[in-house]
């Protein structure tokens, strides 16, 4: 029987449930709105320069270009960091590591992963760069790399916590009729037990990628905000997050420059929502197996 | 089916509401008709080079005038001027002029900015104190930081390439420093836009052939590793060292006001503050601080 209390209830079930869509449409329309005039004045193709000038006397410039790449550059490298250093870890703490030592691991990794990224990007600024400079004798250290370093660290315990639990979920009933074929224990592992977990852990990768083109403080601090466009890591780089988190406090309402910013946004919304999906595809393939 | 649209329908509705509902809570603070005895409030926004001045003065101020309870945050030129026009600033702090596109934007608002020059400032061109080079002209200055020179070796130094370091687009000390020492070209697209001064001494400190600008209070107190380069007018002028007595009296080619921006000519608590400002206490405690009294 339906009395007005489940109703009631049902309601409030249902908002709670349908707030983040109402969210997430909200901030597509409200992107749309701020960015949309860009289209006609200056124009849609001023989006696809190689120069950043918002701030001239002479001419401004809202090219993405440099932006788009160096947040790609500073993914691509945190993400080839962190894969190893998640996936094994998580391999070991599931799989090799006593009880003791999971125990003492984990809430390492938890507090790494608690720590204030501001705080991470300033142990990156007096700690890190000083030594990128030496190691690789640049006149600088505020590079790329210094900044993928930084952004893999804030990455790898989202990746060891979801890839472990992944392997913690392949049956038991695996290992043990692998190990009973006289695999030994490498073999299991690596034959067996991390071809099944694969779609957890390539949804680990997803969601510390997710965690990296959208971190913004450490990056701001580390990279050296050069808008300029390379596929070098020892150059300085200005990324997509950085740009809006810098300009957005001085750019006049409304502006050409405002618009650009909310352009920045949309592109950095869509590659996360690429993302995402990426991740949900590779994981419903494997599902199917 | 039909019900469950009715259901989300609602729900989306309730959530509107509420969205609508947060954005009317701005009430407003400060209203001039107070009591005496009850606080009076004075928020106090923009420049962050002007943040620790305008924090030293709030602080004198509140010690004499213990119902006076005024809030001071920085974010940047900009920003302050930002908050000015949209009402939720009593002062804006600013470390430029306020732009002719600002103003036809107040007037569309319907208020009138009103400008007080409280202070003065120099800007300190810094390098490694490692690095050889002691004086350079403006125009050297300003052609290092279009990318014209590229190398120490072009300025009589040694051969290493320059790393220019600048404030973000967001501080009015980048547009000063571009209009008046880059003579309005464009920054090199090689710069690298640091957040804070803080930043640009701490990068200064440890990257031996970089080059930066501070204001002249960070300047003096940055540290061993940081070195300020003496500065020529044009190339036969003497190097001036920068400091209180050159910003004042003019000698120093890269200086500019500190100001404060009203909406209107001051009034209330606003205009005691503005008063105490430019008394005597208020202009030793601009010299204190490390930056330029007007008179």
């Amino acid at each position: 029987m339906n009395t007005w209390q489940d109703k009631a209830i049902k309601t409030i079930l249902v908002g709670s449930a349908s707030t983040s869509i109402l969210i997430v449409f909200l901030i597509f329309v409200f992107l749309g709105k701020e960015a949309f005039p860009f289209i006609w004045d200056p124009g849609f193709f001023e989006l696809w320069q190689s120069r950043w000038i918002p701030v001239s006397f002479q001419e401004e410039v809202f090219g993405l270009l440099p932006l788009i790449s160096g947040s790609l550059l500073v993914t691509g490298l945190a993400t080839l960091l962190m894969i190893p250093f998640g996936v094994f870890g998580a391999i070991y703490i599931a799989e090799i590591g006593s009880e003791t030592e999971r125990s003492f691991l984990k809430p390492f990794i938890e507090i790494l992963a608690g720590i204030p990224s501001v705080v991470i990007g300033f142990f990156g600024l007096v700690v890190l760069s000083p030594i990128i400079k030496t190691m690789f004798g640049l006149n600088t250290g505020l590079t790329a790399l210094t900044g993928a370093i930084l952004l893999a660290l804030m990455a790898v315990p989202t990746v060891i916590t979801v890839s472990e639990d992944a392997i913690q979920s392949v049956p038991r009933a695996y290992r043990e009729a692998s190990l009973a074929l006289g695999a030994n224990r490498l073999q299991t592992i690596f034959r067996i037990i991390v071809p099944a977990a694969l779609p957890g852990i390539i949804a680990a990768i997803m969601l510390g990628m997710g965690r990296v083109i959208g971190e913004t403080m450490a990056v701001l601090m580390v990279t050296g905000n050069a808008a300029r466009m390379t596929l070098n890591p020892f150059d300085s780089v200005r990324t997509m997050t950085a740009t809006i988190a810098a300009e957005m406090g001085e750019v006049a309402f409304g502006s050409h420059h405002y618009q650009a910013l909310f352009w920045v946004g949309i592109f950095l919304l869509l590659m996360t929502f690429g993302l995402n999906l990426i991740a949900q595809r590779v994981l419903r393939k494997y599902q199917m197996r | 089916m039909f019900r469950r649209l009715t259901t989300l329908g609602i729900a989306i509705g309730i959530a509107v509401l509420v969205l609508v509902g947060c954005n009317k809570n701005d009430s407003s603070k400060n209203s001039d008709s107070l009591k005496k005895g009850e606080p009076k409030y004075l928020t106090i926004k923009g420049s962050d080079t002007m943040v620790h001045l305008a924090s030293a003065w709030a602080e004198a101020y509140m010690e004499a005038h213990p119902e006076a309870d005024i809030s001071v945050t920085g974010g940047g030129s900009g920003t302050g001027i930002a908050a000015l026009l949209n009402g939720t600033t009593d002062i804006c702090i600013a470390s430029r002029s306020i732009k002719a596109k600002e103003i036809k934007l107040a007037e569309e608002k319907g208020l009138s900015p009103n400008e007080i020059v409280t202070s003065r400032d120099g800007i300190a061109v810094v390098v490694n104190s490692e690095n050889p080079v002691q004086e350079l002209t403006i125009e050297q200055i300003g052609k290092i930081y279009t990318g014209a020179y590229t190398n120490w070796s072009q300025l009589g130094g040694e051969d290493h390439d320059i790393v220019i370091l600048s404030r973000e687009s967001s501080s009015g000390t980048y547009v000063f420093f571009q209009e008046h020492v880059m003579k309005k070209k464009d920054y090199s697209p090689e710069a690298m836009l640091m957040p804070s001064t803080s930043a640009i001494i701490q990068s200064v400190s440890q990257d031996v052939w970089s080059i930066g600008y501070v204001g002249l209070g960070y300047g003096a107190q940055a540290g061993d590793e940081v070195r300020m380069l003496h500065v020529k007018n044009d190339a036969n002028s003497p190097a001036i060292v920068p400091s209180v007595v050159t910003v004042q009296d003019g000698s120093y080619g890269i200086a500019r006001p500190l100001h404060f921006y009203t909406n209107g000519v001051p009034s209330g608590i606003t205009k005691e503050f503005v008063d105490f400002v430019l008394s005597d206490a208020g202009q030793e405690i601009v010299l204190e601080s490390g930056y330029v009294p007007i008179k």
